[in-house]
């Protein structure tokens, strides 16, 4: 590891959400996950710049894809890596989050990447441990990482965020990825819409700085890239829309409403997908869709942030991927 | 000496035998080897009255004792507490409401007063038998914590207190339109992803609850008023003469959402903290006495308690030791109110709206009296209350106003100890 970097490119401790981040610190992290890219893309799958280092993976939350995508980047970076799941840890045994914390945190690791189900627990974690905390979704806080890599994944088809449309369909109150999303978009010059049922929509979005489209047709004419959000089966039973039938006809995004968007539009989902509810198949798989280049730079730009909190220099990312630490 | 119950502020002597005033104003002469007290340069009023703490014993007793509580109450210079029912198990019949009763008067500290639960077991169902417990020395009946949501309930409740001449104490909230909701809805609590609590669900139940005052004639009164919504709906009562009285809190007076940033669990309290807009309107309400009093809502919890995710930490913050010196920063020093104005709000309008012999220095009256230093500047250290719980959002912040002692019934019950006596 390079010495006497200012750790993380100023990023701080910890990456809790992009609320906290400027512009340039989000641009930084682009940047950094740029040569981590090509990484997954070599037979040989590693390298040594986070040998020696101790990473749990602390999932509160049931979690597929965020949790590999994580335990992929620290793999390849040669961390060492544990995962812990509520079930059958400690914490279902009535152990609080600061027990949990305090007992990791005796074992001497370097880094916790934690999901969990309230919003703040990784702001309260990070409060309380040395270690770097990194947020893999809180609540319906922040998801900071996700919203990074929908920003490269953004940035590689478009070249430039600065002015570009987006806008996100779907349950926004209930939604973390729409959070980060939103502040991470909107410190990097986009401009940002949410469309959906007023009821997923919640009170003072507006003041973010976001406006609302009540139409979906309306956001599909004015947007370069539609992000739509997975719905909930169980917002259906607490009452926020009548029926899944019904989300569809209104607000599912099928080819025949993007015959009115524009050539260029993109279509992200941050998986998992609810194929013919919030959308349609022949979009998931159409040449609109970014789903699965969403996918892939989920490890390249968790390598980029593991990278920066462990006190690596962005600009020494190239040269740390070949090993020269 | 300052008595807005009967328009006196000067400098005077105050007499005091057996309990009870027996003169004030002017210079007094005591009968021979009577109990000098020097109080140069202190003001000396009618002892504080809150009509809204929680004690939590029985049940709860590592957050606050009725002794504890009744003592923390002294050092924040109140001589008589309305203590809610929503222990475990609730104050619900009237051996539970004697229990608090000898508690309180063991305790030497504040006049302890229980309010009896409105409904059995607080489940909004069955009415309490309301009359033994004011024989067994209720004050009021509340649900607090809880609101009567039941309208049909809370009919009975309004006419059948009429009786004993007690009011109804209700912690408005529509339910179903709280939610599950963890602080205020809006822009703050978008940015946080909690569940919100809009102000509606405060002044729907008032709106419903003014109706219920007016069919009845019975006396509501309206807990912890938050949001500007529910200070037009207590005009409109006021106006039409309806028996709808209503308290404020100090923390409402002083802080706004944002203090919740951070996910501090300090700042989370129910109703939440509102808009600078709600702020402000809750303070010109008071003001205007459209608001009729300050009340704590003093709420202790544990450390472990609050030290946890903001969805699971409980409601509440502690408040007998802050009050005065929240409200001398927040209302006399900018000016909003005067010194005569919040000793009113304080003590002679909580004593007046409820009819208790309390909050006046009139001769013949119990000598309930605070001696408090209103130019005084502390800072709160938490560690130095006598309540056992520290939940306060407000460490460290530097207050005007300070208690220094505190008579009940003629006895000391309070005497603040000078630093260097501190050890």
């Amino acid at each position: 590891m390079t010495d006497a970097a200012p750790p993380g490119a100023g990023l701080g401790k910890d990456l809790v959400g992009l609320e906290g981040l400027t512009g340039d610190q989000i641009r930084t992290i682009l940047d950094t996950a740029e040569p981590f890219k090509e990484i997954s893309e070599r037979r040989i799958k590693k390298v040594p710049v986070l040998r020696g280092k101790t990473i749990v993976n602390l999932f509160f939350e049931p979690s597929t894809r965020t949790r590999i995508s994580f335990e992929f980047a620290e793999k390849r970076l040669s961390a060492d890596t544990v995962n812990i799941s509520a079930t059958g840890s400690s914490v279902q045994k009535g152990e609080t989050l600061v027990d949990t914390a305090r007992t990791l945190e005796a074992m001497r690791i370097d880094m916790v990447v934690m999901r969990h189900g309230s919003s703040g627990a990784a702001r309260f974690l990070a409060d309380r441990i040395p270690s770097n905390v990194i947020n893999g979704g809180d609540g319906q806080h922040e998801h900071p990482t996700q919203a990074l890599l929908d920003l490269l994944t953004l940035r590689d088809r478009f070249g430039e965020l600065d002015g570009l449309k987006v806008c996100i369909v779907g349950d926004i109150l209930h939604s973390r990825v729409a959070r980060s999303n939103i502040w991470g978009l909107l410190k990097v010059g986009a401009e940002v819409a949410v469309c959906g049922p007023r009821t997923l929509i919640p009170l003072g979005i507006e003041e973010l700085g976001v406006s609302v489209f009540g139409r979906v047709e309306e956001a599909i004419e004015w947007s370069d890239a539609l992000y739509v959000l997975r719905l909930q089966l169980e917002r259906m039973k607490a009452g926020f829309i009548p029926s899944v039938r019904e989300y569809n006809r209104v607000f599912g995004v099928s080819a025949e409403r993007l015959e009115r968007a524009k050539e260029a539009l993109v279509v992200l989902h941050p998986g998992p997908m609810n194929r013919g509810v919030e959308i349609d198949s022949d979009v998931a798989d159409g040449p609109r869709s970014v789903i699965l280049p969403q996918v892939t730079n989920g490890v390249a730009v968790r390598m980029a942030v593991l990278y920066l909190l462990a006190g690596g220099r962005p600009d020494a990312a190239e040269a740390a991927k070949q090993g020269e630490t | 000496m300052l008595d807005p119950s009967r328009d006196v502020d000067g400098i005077g002597d105050l007499l005091v035998v057996d309990g009870r005033i027996e003169a004030a104003g002017g210079t007094l002469q005591g009968p021979d080897g009577c109990e000098m007290q020097d109080a140069s340069g202190l003001v000396v009023a009618p002892g504080l009255v809150d009509l809204h703490v929680h004690f939590r014993e029985p049940g709860g007793e590592h957050k606050e004792t009725i002794a504890t509580g009744a003592r923390a109450a002294a050092a924040g210079g109140f001589t008589t507490v309305w203590t809610m029912p929503n222990t475990d198990p609730p104050i619900d019949d009237p051996a539970a409401v004697g229990f608090v009763r000898a508690e309180g008067e063991r305790a030497g500290g504040a006049r302890v007063m229980p309010i009896g639960a409105a409904s059995v077991g607080l489940s909004g169902e069955r009415m309490t038998e309301v009359g033994e417990m004011v024989a067994a020395g209720a004050v009021a009946v509340s649900d607090d914590g809880h609101p009567i949501w039941n309208a049909g309930l809370l009919r009975r409740l309004l006419e059948y207190t009429q009786t004993f001449g007690i009011p109804v104490l209700q912690h408005s909230e529509v339910r179903e339109l709280a939610g599950f909701g963890v602080m205020n809805e809006g822009k703050v609590s978008t940015a946080l992803g909690l569940r919100g609590q809009p102000n509606a669900a405060e002044a729907a139940m008032v709106a419903r609850d003014i109706q219920l005052a007016e069919l009845t004639g019975g006396h509501l009164h309206v807990c912890h008023v938050s949001a500007r919504q529910t200070v037009e709906q207590l005009r409109l009562a006021r106006e039409r003469g309806l028996r709808v009285t209503s308290e404020v809190t100090p923390h409402h007076l002083a802080l706004t959402e944002t203090a919740v940033r951070g996910y501090r669990t300090e700042a989370k309290m129910n109703p939440p903290l509102r808009t600078e807009e709600d702020r402000e309107a809750v303070r010109r309400a008071l003001v205007d006495g459209v608001i009729d009093v300050i009340a704590t809502d003093h709420a202790p919890h544990h450390y472990e308690e609050k030290e946890r995710e903001f969805d699971d930490a409980p409601f509440g913050i502690v408040g007998l030791e802050t009050a005065l010196g929240l409200a001398m920063c927040e209302l006399v020093e900018p000016g909003h109110l005067s010194l005569a104005g919040l000793v009113d709000r304080m003590s002679c309008s909580p004593a007046r709206i409820m009819g208790i012999d309390a909050g006046t220095l009139r001769p013949g009256s119990p000598a309930d009296i605070v001696l408090f230093d209103p130019g005084e500047r502390w800072t709160v250290e938490p560690e130095a209350f006598l309540s056992r719980s520290r939940n306060t959002p407000f460490r460290g912040r530097e207050l005007t106003g300070r208690v220094h002692v505190t008579l009940v019934g003629g006895v000391e019950r309070y005497r603040r100890r000078a630093p260097d006596e501190a050890a």
